[in-house]
């Protein structure tokens, strides 16, 4: 589909949410809670924090819940009987204000969930899902989305990318099918752009300071250097925090609850970061300390994921950087890695 | 800072330690915990108020251990772990060497648990007052509202487990959630399965807990999980008389049991 460009202007966006909401679409948004910025079911736009640069938490729980039910189980005169769940019944979904970042995340997400098998939950939420992106007018210190092939106004995996001008409105490019149908509820709002109008000079400056492909050759070249990975991950806690607000990770445990009679199967969260998360029921653990499970998350997203899916597991959100305890920067220990001689 | 920083640099350069755990400049105005190794290095040594992580919780971490004998810098709440920690048989005196700071940012003499001890019960730290509102606010709460309040703030959790990692008292190596033959809590992280972690954690850091309060520094979702664990100390100490973290003896209410105890049931 050829790309439209179109303007809305600023008074424009309660009446965007509005018709959206009217269409029987959910959307979420970024949502200041108390200290933090969160995406959350909005119905106006008042409640939007257009200014957040980054949410805490990524908004991959509409796409791959923390806890999902896969199945039920329920024994009937002897037999065991399964049931799946009824994925007709969810609701349409508009992420909206989501960073290029976070949008460009979702092909990763897709990559993983669609590489072999076609994951019937995420597939469903995915093909339900619209997303208006929002360019960067500002960035972080912890932001790093130039250094891994994105940027401020990437329009990757946004069905439509809203830039907010200097004047406070926006500048909508209308990217896909999906994007299209979602400016098709409300036609009157997508105005002609003026001449000349450019996104560019609305966009957060975000310096690179590498490729993902020099941190690819170099994680690969640098599988054996337990020192290295030893010494970043020294301090590292082995918490979850860094995978569970990470907008790409994908990895999950699969907890059977209930009784032998009657329960559900469940798909949760999990990380590579926890100690039990490669424990073998023999008792050994080939990643017995914190180094080679730091190696492992480093190594998954810039060398195992490009090889495998043929896309990157890092959006450079930053998301991990801000939310880790003990100041486990990624950026800074990626640039240690490609400072390392090999 | 420079007397930390020679302190630091001798016990290296003489071979007394191995590794000096203290803090350094981390990334922006961060700062983090620095494994020091090589005397040469021990000027990135730093103290200021920034430096609140309870580093004592790397004591008992096999990455660490196996670095060598260690030195610690520790102010009052490192303090009151290495305490609880030699309590519960996880260190000995003569396998640490303290690098006790006192509440003014002054190095301390701390030559043994003795002079810990002393140090501890003769200083007060008061509590944030931020922190201290908010647990009175939640004290006052009737029951319901404190059920209500706590179910709002749990079901946030996403069991990333940084208040466990974070402390340095869950130094277990299975912790019960890990445990799954059977399974006694739940993995995922919906209300009950948020709820039952939550509990038995506050339960077992119950008579334990220094009061460091890294548990809710750590959570990226700012769950004030300080509350529960201050509720359970009020109680420890109203109903025991005992705190964590003031003596290197082994005497937790939870845990040991005195013959003359008015209960029978432990008999």
């Amino acid at each position: 589909m050829e790309m439209e460009t179109r303007l809305l202007k600023k008074e424009a966006l309660a009446g965007l949410i509005e018709k959206i909401n009217a269409a029987g679409r959910k959307i979420y948004a970024p949502v200041r809670v108390g200290d933090r910025d969160e995406f959350r079911p909005v119905d106006s736009a008042s409640r939007i924090d257009l200014g957040c640069i980054q949410t805490t938490q990524s908004a991959k729980e509409v796409l791959f819940p923390r806890v999902e039910r896969i199945l039920s189980f329920s024994r009937r005169d002897g037999a065991m009987e399964t049931a799946d769940p009824d994925l007709s019944i969810l609701p349409e979904v508009v992420l909206f204000g989501l960073h290029p970042c976070d949008a460009a995340a979702i092909g990763s997400l897709r990559a993983i969930f669609t590489w072999d098998t076609q994951d019937a939950f995420f597939t469903a939420r995915l093909e339900r899902l619209a997303v208006i992106g929002l360019s960067c007018a500002e960035a972080d210190e912890y932001c790093f989305c130039t250094s891994v092939g994105l940027g401020p106004g990437a329009t990757d995996g946004s069905d439509i990318l809203l830039t907010r001008l200097a004047s406070g409105d926006f500048l909508a490019e209308i990217l896909t099918e999906k994007g299209r149908e979602l400016a098709a509820l409300s036609p009157g709002l997508f105005l002609s752009p003026p001449a000349g109008a450019d996104k560019s000079s609305a966009l957060a400056v975000v310096e690179a300071s590498f490729t993902r492909e020099q941190v690819r050759d170099r994680a690969k070249a640098g599988f054996d250097e337990d020192a290295l990975w030893d010494g970043q991950a020294l301090r590292c806690l082995g918490c979850g925090a860094c995978a569970y607000v990470c907008p790409t990770c994908a990895c999950f445990d699969i907890q059977d609850e209930g009784t032998t009679n009657r329960g559900v199967r469940l798909r949760c969260w999990d990380s590579c970061g926890f100690a039990a998360f490669t424990l073998h029921t023999s008792g050994h653990n080939p990643r017995e300390e914190q180094g080679p499970r730091w190696r492992q998350r480093i190594m998954h997203k810039f060398s195992y994921m490009p090889e495998r899916q043929n896309v990157f597991g890092c959006v450079g959100c930053g998301r991990c950087s801000r939310a880790c305890p003990v100041d486990m920067n990624i950026k800074e220990h990626l640039i240690a890695l490609l400072e390392a001689r090999s | 800072m420079e007397e930390l920083r020679k302190r630091a640099g001798n016990l290296l350069e003489s071979g007394q330690v191995r590794v000096v755990i203290g803090y350094g400049e981390g990334t922006g105005k961060r700062v983090r915990a620095v494994f020091i190794q090589d005397a040469g290095q021990a000027d990135c040594l730093i103290f200021d108020e920034r430096c609140r992580q309870n580093l004592a919780l790397y004591l008992t971490r096999h990455e660490v251990k196996k670095l060598g004998k260690p030195a610690i810098v520790a102010s009052l709440p490192a303090l009151r772990a290495i305490l609880q920690l030699a309590g519960e048989c996880q260190i000995a005196e003569n396998d640490i060497v303290v690098l006790g700071i006192g509440e003014d940012g002054s190095m301390l003499d701390l030559p043994d648990f003795a002079a810990i001890e002393k140090h501890v019960a003769s200083t007060v730290r008061e509590p944030d007052p931020a922190e201290k509102a908010q647990f009175d606010l939640v004290l006052a709460m009737s029951l319901e509202e404190r059920w209500k309040y706590w179910q709002e703030q749990l079901s946030r959790c996403f069991k990333c487990y940084a208040c466990r990692q974070a402390c340095p008292m869950c130094y277990c190596s299975r912790c019960t959630v890990e445990c799954n033959q059977p399974q006694w809590i739940p993995v995922p992280s919906h209300d009950l399965g948020n709820l039952e972690w939550h509990v038995m954690r506050a339960m077992h850091l119950a008579g334990r807990c220094v009061d460091c309060g890294d548990c809710s520094r750590a959570c990226p979702l700012d769950i004030p999980l300080y509350l529960l664990n201050r509720f359970l100390i009020m109680d420890i100490e109203s109903r025991f008389n005992q705190r964590a973290g003031t003596t290197a003896a082994l005497d937790y209410a939870l845990s040991t049991f005195h013959p003359d105890d008015k209960d029978d049931f432990i008999r």
